[in-house]
């Protein structure tokens, strides 16, 4: 019994090695399964982790979870480093050997396809997040003096908060624009979860962009004027970059307009 | 907010992509895997939970 197959990536052959001392995810260093002239990228997992029953239950297990994910993006970015890796969905787990080889053989043409488009991009992530306050605390205001008073107050703070979130929206629809028309490709991600993220403000644009490497840094530029703006200009909106990350959120076959579903 | 940023990648980037991209691979070869929208929203729930007791499960 030598456990189950969990793949990482497919990719084309390369000719450096892959960085030594690379754990893998269950502690199994990456080997490289060839086939029809591709390479899967594959541990050996044990059964009473990655059997189907066993994952659901680790899936839930934070502690597991996060060692599991950052094993398995150690390992593509180590790929990223030699080439560029079409990643497969986290846990993609395999029986054994030939099952791999029978994936590879039935997904070929798609992943000739798809590496191709990626070869040479990497992977940008832009998130924007507009703090919960408005800036000028509108607490400011006198203490109401008659009913009425009061409820214009509310209606004026009602308002001014509307005003900060559609200002807000505004920013984030105009900079994915923006960014987009610069990019090959984006993606919207589902916003994040403050208390997933630890981030203050609610977060409105959470992009992937898809750039080629030798273009990312006018790309980074851009954001980082972005993001030197919203610092002095007092609209309570901040801006994030991360990457370069390998194209895991462009690895599926739809179109952004497809996975767009409307903008930010 | 912090002024250095954090040099390690947010686990929550990290499942954006882990969890929501990459090629999804379906069939009788592959094991079924958990449904990646329950995963999310487990996950959810479960960081909600820990939030309440420990300060930060992966640090900061």
């Amino acid at each position: 019994m030598t456990g189950l197959r969990y793949v990482y990536a497919v990719c084309h052959p390369f000719d450096a090695p892959l960085q030594a001392q690379l754990t893998g995810v269950a502690g199994d260093p990456p080997r490289l399964l060839s086939h029809h002239g591709l390479i899967a990228v594959v541990s050996h997992v044990p059964e009473r982790d990655f059997a189907e029953e066993p994952l659901h239950r680790r899936l839930e297990d934070l502690d597991w979870l996060t060692e599991t994910a950052r094993a398995h993006q150690s390992v593509i970015d180590a790929l990223t480093v030699v080439t560029t890796p079409l990643p497969l969905r986290m846990a993609t787990v395999f029986r054994d050997d030939s099952g791999v080889r029978v994936m590879m053989e039935a997904r070929e043409d798609d992943f000739r396809r798809t590496l191709e488009r990626l070869a040479g991009r990497v992977e940008w992530g832009v998130k924007v997040y507009a703090e919960a306050e408005p800036q000028e605390a509108p607490a400011a205001a006198p203490k109401p003096a008659s009913g009425r008073d009061y409820l214009r107050q509310r209606r004026s703070r009602m308002r001014t908060d509307e005003d900060m979130w559609q200002r807000a929206e505004e920013f984030a629809t105009r900079l994915h624009a923006s960014l987009s028309s610069y990019a090959e490709d984006s993606r919207l991600h589902a916003p994040q979860n403050p208390a997933l993220s630890r981030h203050s403000g609610r977060n409105l644009l959470n992009a992937a962009y898809l750039v080629p490497r030798d273009s990312s840094e006018e790309f980074v530029e851009l954001v980082d004027r972005t993001k030197d703006e919203t610092k002095t200009d007092g609209s309570g909106m901040r801006v994030e970059l991360t990457g370069p990350w390998a194209a895991y959120s462009f690895a599926g076959e739809q179109s952004a307009q497809e996975s767009a579903g409307g903008q930010p | 907010m912090t002024v250095v940023e954090r040099r390690e990648i947010a686990l929550v980037d990290l499942l954006d992509r882990l969890l929501a991209g990459g090629v999804v691979i379906k069939g009788d070869i592959t094991l079924r895997i958990a449904d990646v929208d329950l995963v999310r929203i487990d996950l959810n729930a479960l960081i909600s939970s820990v939030n309440e007791q420990v300060p930060s499960p992966w640090g900061s």
